[in-house]
């Protein structure tokens, strides 16, 4: 066992304090090359990662880097800057901590390179820049330990695998670096564990005490919850006399127009008055500011909120976690319960409380699986291209490398481990020539091989490389103000594309509040505040996420149930009714039910494989109709079906659902798909394709910039195989198209279609009827609106 | 395609964005921008796909072959910079001189490539056609019937929740301007102050695209 040096103890003594077991355990660890804690909120995490370098600092004080904590939040550096000083000055320690980030003065960086901290507190981008500096290897050269916090929610993003990426500069830089993960309850430890490790030293994983389990239920109310729908309005009620009863609740919701809409309905409710606020990252950070200030002093009884909050900051004394909607995948869930009480040993409360009849069995799956332990997680795939290609440029900017060396430091990262060296010959072809299949740049290479180590072609370049780091693509996004002469307050943010539908008058929430549309000045929405009751709602940031595989699964086994005791009346009497009329969906089958209504052919596909890949099947299967000339006319999907409307009966399901066809069609579908140009966007500006956009470039300059779809149509045109586009393909699979949850779902079923044809709409298809999101199928569609639209105008304005 | 009447003349606006003139079989084709992939990789480093001449010749050859006119006009920034212009590889040089053989072809000047090439064709400051006067940009001084480019404005029509914005040709009783050609162009938007300074309260604009649906000008 590793004591604690002398100093240390006594702190802990003199507070009342004894160090938890784990904490212990780190200790012990800390000459373990990598080494993952696993431990839940409030149970001293951050701490047990710092423990080691205080101790190895007070032993054997020295000059330079010794520690780097890296946060996926800026804020949570910030947070623990403070508490990290208190400690450290109270005993007495010689040790200079600072953070850095975007928001770090230009001085403070600059003196920060020349003269680093002990200990430096940073995010992966502002990590990825310090790498890409020429003077990187003096930075890091004495660096002893690296501490990832919430090593769980990076480990699913690109923002991880850049910092991964990034962490095998460093051992290069700093071989004797060890390397320390701090993560929340997750599903696969291992997982995590393989994707800190130096491959191939192992990770050592360390699990503290989980605590109790928490005390989580399903919010009973008097009204049934409605047939469809999301947004939990029924349950206001409830909800108000919970936050009444308990200190802090926190109100999460899964999208933020959502979370609009019940704040909306919560304040018009809320007749005592109580201190309830609203937090999601379209908000002005003026505003979240406020938010979160008043949350910490304790000023607010409740406050409804997205997963803006769903990272780590201490909020103070919440002791009700509330899920509108369910929770579509479990490991949120009991992260956000986390949030819930944070002494260790008490356990946290949370309601869930589901927004329609079929939420109720998603609830109750989702709670079996809490309690089960039974956490849910996509396998990750390979590390992405992209990605490697923004550290291949970063690379160069520092200075020249040998290929063959940063091939063999890059698959000692995780992600990499199983890279191909022809893929990241395809990758730094690309950086090098842009991997064209018309050679057009040789001139112009933007690195270059020079005596066996390629280098920047024009040392300047590396300032341009560097303002592209970073892999969060934005949304292109606008300002809200209220409009007035002197430059009102700013409100938020919505979407581009959101602010393109809106015509003068229209209304809209934001931030709580109802606000009249008014126009477009230079980069801005101005709008004006308005008291009317029925706002257009506001679709911004419309990503919702799709119910979990372990989750459909669960709902799944729960209708093979004989009887359903635990559900409510009128849901498990609309389970027998579906039942008896037609049949539950089974989990090694699939379930086509066609039936007619309203002089139409109505097919519904219970396939439960998540919206997104349910969205997608449902446009690849009225293409198929389409060609089989049964005239569809549209279709809707949830998280568990999709229902298809056409003039012609559907007789032969199976015949729509031979998986080389649907393939075929899906690579026709993507060439106009709008996804994909996002998609592609987004990938080619994180591997340097195209250049990230400042808001002022935005406002000016607009006929020299042209769209990167154009960039997109012309690569499938003239060069199909380009790297760029089978990063998009690869993205898109596994994101917004889904479609290896439609290859899971025929195999699955090994085409064991039951197809019933009934005489009416079932149970389980009627609340489909009242969905929001039908998809009319285009095509000729958009030019026949453009032709009624433009003569209307015309006429509108006399001409004509 | 869509036809209107400018000026005394009876025009015709293509889908793909070119003007036709059959009264003098003249087609129209402005801001082709050829090469500027390679501007943009020899300024600044970038490498984006170099398959815009490609894109933007196939179009006019199609526009040339379906209307077979005897005057070709471009009506400046036919190429990104001169540069782009000497840099054109063999095979896209090729290609222009085909399109160009057995036709009068007319390079007006533009703010990107203000001099000479050693293309074939005629090179002018601006040139008059009948009633008309074609020059790259629109003089606010100039009189009736002036014909130019530039701007590549763009216009957007609302319905129903979707927004569709396409280049457009505006025009007024005195002034047109065309969309731009070229492929790699952006837009700038109608209710820009700038073509709203130049064009008329009553100036329509003539979305490009299958329809060529003709709208007053958006104005916000």
């Amino acid at each position: 066992m590793t004591d604690l040096p002398q100093p240390i103890t006594d702190w802990f003594t003199s507070r009342g304090w004894a160090i938890h077991p784990h904490q212990q355990d780190m200790l012990d660890a800390a000459q373990s090359p990598s080494t993952l804690l696993i431990a839940p909120t409030g149970g001293g995490k951050t701490m047990a990662g710092f423990l080691p370098s205080l101790a190895e600092l007070h032993t054997a004080p020295r000059d330079g880097l010794h520690t780097l904590y890296i946060s996926p939040l800026k804020a949570l550096a910030a947070d623990i800057k403070r508490n990290l000083r208190t400690p450290v000055e109270e005993i007495g320690l010689d040790i200079r901590i600072e953070d850095r980030s975007g928001d770090t003065s230009y001085t403070q960086k600059r003196r920060q390179r020349a003269a680093p901290p002990h200990i430096l507190l940073t995010t992966p981008e502002s990590l990825a820049l310090l790498l890409s500096y020429e003077d990187a290897p003096r930075i890091f050269a004495g660096l002893q330990r690296v501490i990832v916090d919430e090593i769980h929610a990076l480990a699913d993003s690109k923002r991880g695998v850049q910092l991964v990426l990034g962490l095998s500069r460093l051992q290069s830089l700093a071989p004797d670096l060890r390397r320390v993960g701090l993560s929340a309850t997750v599903e696969d430890p291992k997982a995590i564990a393989a994707f800190l490790a130096h491959h191939p030293q192992p990770t050592k994983i360390i699990n503290a005490d989980p605590g109790p389990d928490p005390d989580i239920t399903m919010l009973q109310t008097e009204e049934a919850p409605p047939w469809s729908g999301g947004g939990g309005r029924y349950a206001i009620p409830a909800v108000l006399e919970q936050v009444k009863q308990h200190n802090t609740t926190l109100i999460f919701h899964n999208t933020r127009a959502q979370a609009e809409l019940f704040f909306h309905h919560l304040w018009l409710a809320n007749e005592d008055k109580l201190p309830i606020g609203i937090h999601h990252g379209s908000l002005a950070r003026e505003q979240r500011v406020k938010v979160e200030q008043a949350m910490v002093e304790g000023r607010l009884k409740a406050i409804v909120c997205t997963g803006s909050l769903d990272l780590g900051i201490d909020w103070g004394d919440v002791d009700l976690v509330i899920q509108i909607g369910a929770p579509k995948n479990v490991k949120r869930l009991v992260q956000r319960i986390g949030r819930a009480n944070h002494r260790y040993n008490a356990p946290s409360k949370a309601l869930l409380v589901p927004a329609n009849r079929f939420e109720i069995v998603e609830c109750k799956a989702a709670l079996d699986a809490a309690k089960e332990h039974d956490l849910d997680g996509d396998p990750r795939g390979p590390g992405p291209r992209d990605v490697l290609c923004q550290h291949i440029l970063a690379c160069a900017a520092a200075g020249p490398f040998i290929a063959e060396e940063l091939f063999n430091e890059v698959t000692t990262a995780g992600p990499y481990v199983n890279l191909s060296r022809a893929d990241f010959d395809r990758c730094l072809d690309f950086c090098a020539t842009g991997g064209y299949a018309l050679r057009a740049y040789d001139r112009y290479q933007r690195i270059i091989e020079r005596n066996g180590k390629w280098q920047l072609r024009d040392p300047r370049s590396a300032l341009q490389i560097r303002m592209n780091i970073g892999t969060i693509i934005d949304t292109e996004m606008l300002k809200v103000r209220l409009k007035s002469r002197r430059g009102g307050a700013p409100l938020g943010e919505v979407e581009e594309g959101f602010a393109a539908t809106l015509t003068q008058g229209d209304t809209f929430l934001i931030g709580g509040q109802i606000v009249r549309y008014e126009g477009l000045n230079e980069m801005t929405v101005e709008v004006t505040r308005r008291a009317s009751d029925n706002p257009k709602i506001a679709t911004f940031s419309g990503t919702k996420f799709a119910t979990s595989t372990q989750l459909s699964q669960r709902i799944l086994r729960i209708f093979q149930q004989n009887d359903w005791p635990d559900l409510p009346d009128h849901t498990s009497e609309w389970l027998k009714l579906q039942r008896k009329r037609s049949k539950l969906p089974e989990p090694g089958r699939l379930l086509i039910e066609s039936f007619p209504q309203d002089d139409r052919h109505y097919t519904v596909i219970y396939g439960f494989a998540g919206r997104n890949a349910m969205q997608t099947l449902g446009l690849l299967l009225t293409q198929r109709m389409e060609q089989q000339g049964l005239e569809p006319l549209g279709f809707l999907s949830t998280d568990y079906a999709t229902m298809i409307w056409s003039l012609q009966p559907v007789v032969n399901p199976a015949s729509l659902f031979v998986l080389d066809n649907l393939r075929e069609g899906l690579e026709d579908w993507l060439a106009g798909n709008a996804v994909m140009k996002r998609t592609f966007r987004a990938s080619a500006i994180i591997a340097g394709l195209i250049d990230r956009m400042t808001r002022g470039q935005r406002k000016s300059g607009k006929q020299a910039t042209f769209s990167s779809d154009i960039l997109y149509d012309t690569l499938r045109k003239y060069d199909p195989d380009h790297l760029m586009l089978d990063i998009t393909r690869e993205e898109a699979m596994k994101g917004l198209i889904d479609f290896g949850r439609i290859e899971d779902m025929i195999a699955r079923t090994h085409g064991a279609i039951d197809h019933l044809q009934l005489d009416r709409v079932t149970p389980l298809a009627a609340p489909l009827f009242l969905e929001m999101g039908r998809v009319p199928i285009k095509g000729a569609a958009e030019e026949r609106l453009l032709v009624e639209e433009a003569s209307a105008l015309m006429a509108k304005a006399g001409l004509e | 395609m869509r036809s209107f009447g400018f000026c005394g003349a009876e025009l015709i606006a293509l889908g793909s964005g070119a003007l036709l003139w059959p009264e003098q079989s003249l087609l129209v084709v402005s801001d082709l921008h050829l090469g500027k992939s390679e501007r943009i990789a020899r300024r600044s480093g970038q490498m984006l796909p170099p398959y815009e001449n490609t894109e933007t010749l196939t179009r006019l050859e199609a526009d040339i072959d379906a209307h077979a006119p005897s005057n070709v006009l471009c009506l400046g920034d036919s190429f990104d910079d001169l540069n782009a212009g000497h840099a054109l590889s063999d095979p896209v040089t090729e290609w222009l001189t085909r399109l160009m053989a057995g036709r009068v072809w007319t390079w007006i000047e533009g703010n990107h490539d203000p001099g000479p090439l050693e293309l074939g064709g005629t090179h002018l400051a601006q040139q008059s056609v009948g009633a008309l006067t074609f020059r790259h940009i629109a003089d606010l001084d100039a009189c009736t019937g002036e014909v130019s480019g530039h701007y590549h404005p763009k216009a957007s029509l609302h319905s129903r929740g979707r927004t569709v914005t396409r280049p457009c040709f505006l025009y007024d009783n005195t002034r047109l301007i065309l969309p731009a050609y070229g492929t790699y162009t952006g837009g700038l938007r109608s209710s820009s102050a700038q073509l709203q300074t130049l064009m008329q309260p009553d100036a329509r604009a003539i979305l490009t695209g299958a329809s060529t649906v003709e709208i007053p000008m958006p104005r916000v």
